[in-house]
Order: C-alpha cells, then sequence, then structure tokens
C-alpha cells in the first residue's frame, strides 16, 4: 500500500502553520522597521488553510473506491 | 549572525522527523529493485511532475538565481522562460516516448538500446562521477552556509543531513526521494512568498522596485532598464550587465544547454520515467513548466529587491567576499533574516536545508541507478538476481553518500580540484543533445556515430575554452590555456559560445561517422526512433487535453511572459 503524498504535506503544514501562528500571538515578534504587521500569525494562518486543503484532499480521494 | 529561537529549533526538528516518517512508511512497499529505482512505475503525473521540477530546484539553484537576479536583475529569467520552458515542452512531446516507452530503466540504457555499449559506457561512467560531485559540491555549499549563518559546526551539520538522507533513500528509495522532493518543493513555495512579499512591500511595490533598480544601472554605467527589463538590452553585449546578446542566448543557453540538460540528465528525467504511465510520463514535464515559469517572481525578485535595497543605502548590506566585492551568494540568506521574525525564520531555514539535501538525494538515487543497471549488472555480474540488485542498490546508496561526503571535504580543501572536475563535465554535457537529437530522429547514426561524436564534441568545447577567456580573467582555469584567439566579454558568453561550438562539433562527427560505417538494422530500432515508432494515439479526453495542445498553451504562456517584462 502506497502512501497518498498529500498526507504527510497536509499535516506537516497543518503543524507548521499552528506553530508559527501560535508563536506569532503568543510572542508577538517585532517586524523589520517598526512594521505593525504580525507576519508569522498572517503567514501561519495562510499554511495550515493549504495543509487542511491538502489533507482534505488526501481524505476525499482515500474514501473513493 | 542570525538567532534561533526554539520555535525555530522545533520547525527544524519536525521536518527531519516527517522526512523519516515517510521514508519508514513508504520501506514496506520496496519489494524489487524496480520499486527502488523506478518507484515500481506507479507514481502520479502531478507528483512526477512537481519532482521533476523540484530535483533542478536544489539549493545552488535557489541561492545562485536570486545572486543572479542581484548581478544581472531581470535578465537572470532567460534561464527560466528560455533556457526551460521550451526544452521541458520538447521533452514531453518529442522524446518522452523513448525515454519511457522503451522501458529502459536509465538514460544511459537507452543509449545502449539505441546505440551501442560504448556510448553507453562513456555516459554512464561520466554520470556517476559527476552526480557524486554535485552532491558533495551541494554538501559543503550547505556546511558552509550553515557555519556563516548560525555558527553550526561545518562538520556536524553536514554529517547529520548525509545521515536522514542515507536512512531515507535506503528505506524507501527514489519514491521517498520524489516524495521528499515534493515537499521540499512546498516548502521553497511558502518558505520564500513572505519573503518576495514583505520586500516589494518595503521597496514600494514593483514600481518602487523599478525606481531603485533604475539607480543601480545608471550608476554602473548601462541604460536605465538595464536591470528590469529582459530583452531590451540585449542587442550588444555592451548594454547588459550579463555581457551576452541575443544570438548566444538563444542558441547556447535556449537551445543547446537548455536541451541538453532537461532532455538527457537523467536526474531529471529519472522522476518523469518514474510515472504510472505514458500518459502520466509525457505530463510531468509539462506539470513542472507551470511553478517552473512562476519561480522567477520566487528566487530571482529577492535578488533584485536586494541590490536595489543595498544600492539606496537602506538597512540592508551585503557581506563582502576576500577581495572586497559584495558576496552575492548570500542574498537570500541575509534576506531571510533580514525580513523574518522567528517563526517564519524556521520556516525559510528549514525549506534551505531541506533544499540542500534534497539536493543531495537526488544525485544519489540517480547514482544508486545507473550504478546498479549500467555499470555494475552489464559490467560486473551479468547474471545478478532482482534481490542481488536490490542489495546492491541499497549498497550503492551508502557508498554514494561516502563518496558525495569525501568529495564535500575534497572541496572544502582544493577549491580548484572542485573547478577543475566541473569544467571536465561541462565539456562532456555540453554536446549530449546532438547525440540524443540525431539518435531519436534519424535513424542512420549508428553507435559508432555516436560515441565518436561524443568525443569530438567534448573535444571541440575543450579546445573552445582554451583558445578564448573572458574579460578580466587570466588564463587558466577561466580559459586561454592554449592560446589566446578571442576575448569574451563576460564568462557567460563564453559557455554559452563553448556549448554552441560543442554541440556543432558533435553533430557533425556524428553524421559523418555514421554515414560512413554501418546501417543500423531497422527491425532494432522500433521503439527507439521516430521514424520507426508508431505515434501514439491519445484517447480519451478532449483535444484540449492531449500532450500537445497543452504544450502550445505552456509555450504561448512563456512567449507572453517574456513580452510582458522584454
Amino acid at each position: 500500500m502506497k502512501l497518498d503524498i498529500r498526507w504527510p504535506i497536509g499535516i506537516l503544514f497543518l503543524l507548521f502553520g499552528a506553530l508559527i501562528a501560535g508563536y506569532g500571538l503568543l510572542a508577538q515578534p517585532a517586524g523589520v522597521g517598526g512594521d505593525s504587521l504580525n507576519i508569522d500569525l498572517m503567514w501561519g494562518v495562510v499554511l495550515a488553510v493549504f495543509g487542511a486543503v491538502m489533507a482534505s484532499l488526501a481524505a476525499v480521494s482515500g474514501r473513493r473506491p | 549572525m542570525i538567532k534561533l529561537e526554539m520555535i525555530d529549533w522545533l520547525l527544524l526538528v519536525i521536518y527531519f522527523g516527517f522526512v523519516l516518517g515517510i521514508g519508514w512508511w513508504l520501506k514496506r512497499s520496496i519489494r524489487t529493485s524496480n520499486d527502488f529505482f523506478l518507484s515500481g512505475r506507479a507514481i502520479p503525473a502531478w507528483v512526477a511532475g512537481l519532482a521533476f521540477m523540484s530535483a533542478n530546484l536544489g539549493a545552488q539553484e535557489v541561492i545562485g538565481m536570486a545572486a543572479s537576479g542581484a548581478k544581472y536583475g531581470m535578465a537572470t529569467s532567460h534561464f527560466y522562460w528560455v533556457g526551460a520552458i521550451p526544452a521541458m515542452i520538447f521533452l514531453a512531446i518529442f522524446m518522452m516516448p523513448f525515454y519511457y516507452g522503451s522501458k529502459a530503466r536509465s538514460v544511459p540504457e537507452y543509449l545502449r538500446l539505441r546505440f551501442d555499449e560504448k556510448t553507453r559506457a562513456f555516459n554512464a561512467f561520466s554520470f556517476a562521477v559527476m552526480t557524486i560531485m554535485s552532491s558533495g559540491i551541494s554538501m559543503y555549499a550547505m556546511g558552509l552556509l550553515l557555519n556563516l549563518l548560525l555558527g553550526w559546526d561545518f562538520n556536524v551539520s553536514m554529517w547529520i543531513c548525509a545521515g536522514i538522507v542515507l536512512v531515507y533513500i535506503l528505506l524507501g528509495g527514489l519514491t521517498s526521494a520524489i516524495y521528499n522532493e515534493v515537499l521540499q518543493f512546498f516548502l521553497i513555495v511558502f518558505g520564500f512568498a513572505p519573503l518576495v512579499i514583505l520586500g516589494l512591500h518595503d521597496v514600494g511595490g514593483w514600481n518602487g522596485l523599478r525606481h531603485g533598480l533604475e539607480r543601480v544601472a545608471l550608476d554602473q554605467g548601462y541604460a536605465a532598464g538595464a536591470w528590469s527589463d529582459s530583452w531590451r538590452y540585449l542587442g550588444s553585449t555592451s548594454q547588459n550587465p550579463m555581457g551576452v546578446e541575443w544570438f548566444g542566448l538563444v542558441m547556447g543557453l535556449g537551445f543547446v544547454l537548455s536541451f541538453g540538460y532537461w532532455c538527457t540528465d537523467f536526474l531529471i528525467v529519472q522522476r518523469a520515467m518514474a510515472a504510472d504511465s505514458m500518459r502520466s510520463a509525457r505530463r510531468a514535464p509539462l506539470v513542472a513548466a507551470v511553478p517552473k515559469m512562476l519561480f522567477p517572481f520566487l528566487v530571482i525578485v529577492p535578488g533584485m529587491i536586494a541590490i536595489s535595497l543595498v544600492h539606496s543605502g537602506g538597512s540592508l548590506s551585503l557581506p563582502t567576499k576576500l577581495d572586497g566585492s559584495p558576496n552575492y551568494d548570500l542574498v537570500i540568506p541575509v534576506m531571510l533574516g533580514h525580513y523574518f521574525p522567528n517563526g517564519l525564520l524556521g520556516l525559510g531555514l528549514t525549506a534551505l536545508i531541506a533544499s540542500f539535501m534534497s539536493g543531495m538525494a537526488g544525485n544519489v538515487t540517480a547514482f544508486n541507478t545507473v550504478w546498479t543497471n549500467d555499470i555494475y549488472q552489464p559490467y560486473l555480474r551479468p547474471n545478478a538476481t532482482d534481490a542481488g540488485l536490490l542489495w546492491m542498490g541499497r549498497a550503492a546508496t551508502a557508498v554514494g553518500v561516502l563518496l558525495s561526503l569525501a568529495a564535500a571535504y575534497l572541496a572544502a580543501s582544493f577549491n580548484n580540484i572542485m573547478d577543475v572536475l566541473q569544467l571536465v563535465f561541462a565539456f562532456i554535457n555540453a554536446p549530449l543533445f546532438a547525440t540524443f537529437l540525431l539518435g531519436m530522429f534519424w535513424r542512420r547514426a549508428n553507435g559508432h556515430g555516436a560515441f565518436y561524436g561524443l568525443v569530438a564534441g567534448t573535444a571541440c568545447a575543450a579546445i573552445h575554452h582554451g583558445l578564448t577567456i573572458p574579460a578580466h580573467a587570466l588564463s587558466g582555469i577561466k580559459g586561454g590555456w592554449l592560446a589566446m584567439l578571442h576575448q569574451y566579454p563576460s564568462e557567460m558568453a563564453q559557455n554559452f559560445w563553448t556549448a554552441i561550438f560543442a554541440f556543432s562539433g558533435c553533430f557533425s562527427v556524428t553524421a559523418l561517422v555514421s554515414l560512413m560505417t554501418h546501417v543500423p538494422d531497422r527491425g532494432a530500432l522500433r521503439g527507439l526512433v521516430y521514424s520507426e515508432t508508431p505515434r501514439i494515439a491519445e484517447t480519451g479526453g478532449s483535444w484540449l487535453t492531449r500532450t500537445a495542445t497543452l504544450g502550445c498553451i505552456a509555450l504561448a504562456a512563456a512567449v507572453i511572459l517574456n513580452w510582458m517584462f522584454w
């Protein structure tokens, strides 16, 4: 049985996204030049959404016979 | 130096865990040598395509293209829109049917089926040595960079990464390498995209960047658009910082070098040969063409942003080399440190390390296949069993990783040896496409022609290099070691013309020798030569989804991009 590559991609990006967004939320790391942009939080969410899409694609195609 | 926090370390460790986990999971699907070397020919088109693109996306590519973006500006896009897309489309439409259809396990094996044993041996041996060397250089570059950037120990970082690569290939073979390449592809995309977004935001968008680059160009004595236009200043070598003109660029880079690399380099082609069907194998280069077309925005633009910031005397500065010139190879790492807070920094760093590692893995998987199928089996153990081949594949993986490390130490202690070796391999590679072009499309070409053509092409490349020199260079490794007949405005121009000479030499000698020697047996050429192979009828689906249609669409997109940034 082969592994659907979308599973590891999905899970890794969900995990990375959650960690980076969580860190951005808690630690509020300073951006460049006093920019108020919390890029960790924003990009963490983007990563997590991508991860979720990948994982759900894998889940959907796994259920098909 | 960049300071990492706990979060960055955590991301890196999780990534390592995933890579090893994928190898462990795939272990049970490896039963035969075919599973190990060619993923059992069961990889879907989109995975093969992304791996195809990613196998070329080593860290040196990322770092080197950003460096070129800073040095030459938008003209660096020629390496993508001229020097890659057309060749990838040609491979998909015309060449893949022979590679995949002939059931050869490697590119050298195709050469044996089409020509003869000596042509295969020439290609297999040079390719095997070259993969080890490139993987060694990749490891060396990584050790150096991590040391410079983070203060990590050169030996420790290199051995850890090499160890992880070794374990995951031993476990999952080519499938492991391919899966990790796909993972790395997404890491690079998502790890570098914020760099472009933050950088462009910082310089005031595309227009702000153009303004900044105008100053860069004017201050160095070029026309204002020399850094932001790709074709406009290619009329003469003195108008653009690359020092090339359009003919040398189109013929040398766009034709000889690009087709030679994308259509014949087994490291790349192996990814498509692992696809689950002929249709998928032909799709793979086309799938790869889409991200390849967009990558200039991800890897070249950061270099352009960096040079514009450095030039405006802003907050960014590039470390200098020993001779006082800016070290452009550090553009990406410096930008990561400049723009990314901890967290994102861990992501960017993981992406960078992932691409170093997959660069090594790609070379090692190509090496173990060529060593086992094209050197060990034919010359050392002709009646090896399949289990024996699988065992040898694993042993070759371990030896390949160790040899790569040895090559890395060689590069660290004798920089010149590696430069000389790289030069020799450039000579060997330059004529290859002529051999494949004649082999696939002219049934009269035979083994003697192919072999002597390759030798002649390599000789032409060496002689041309020995007789010419780039401006401001000393004779020796840069050229002029025979005599000085001609001076090129830049090393790049010299490279392009070396390739043109090598191709022409190989092409004419192959044709001449073939015509003077035996006529190949037509029956043996079926499936190997265009005129002797039935056309593939693509049934099912509308004409819109045919390989040729998709190829034309991709080509049109590349033309539009060239026009947009003319």
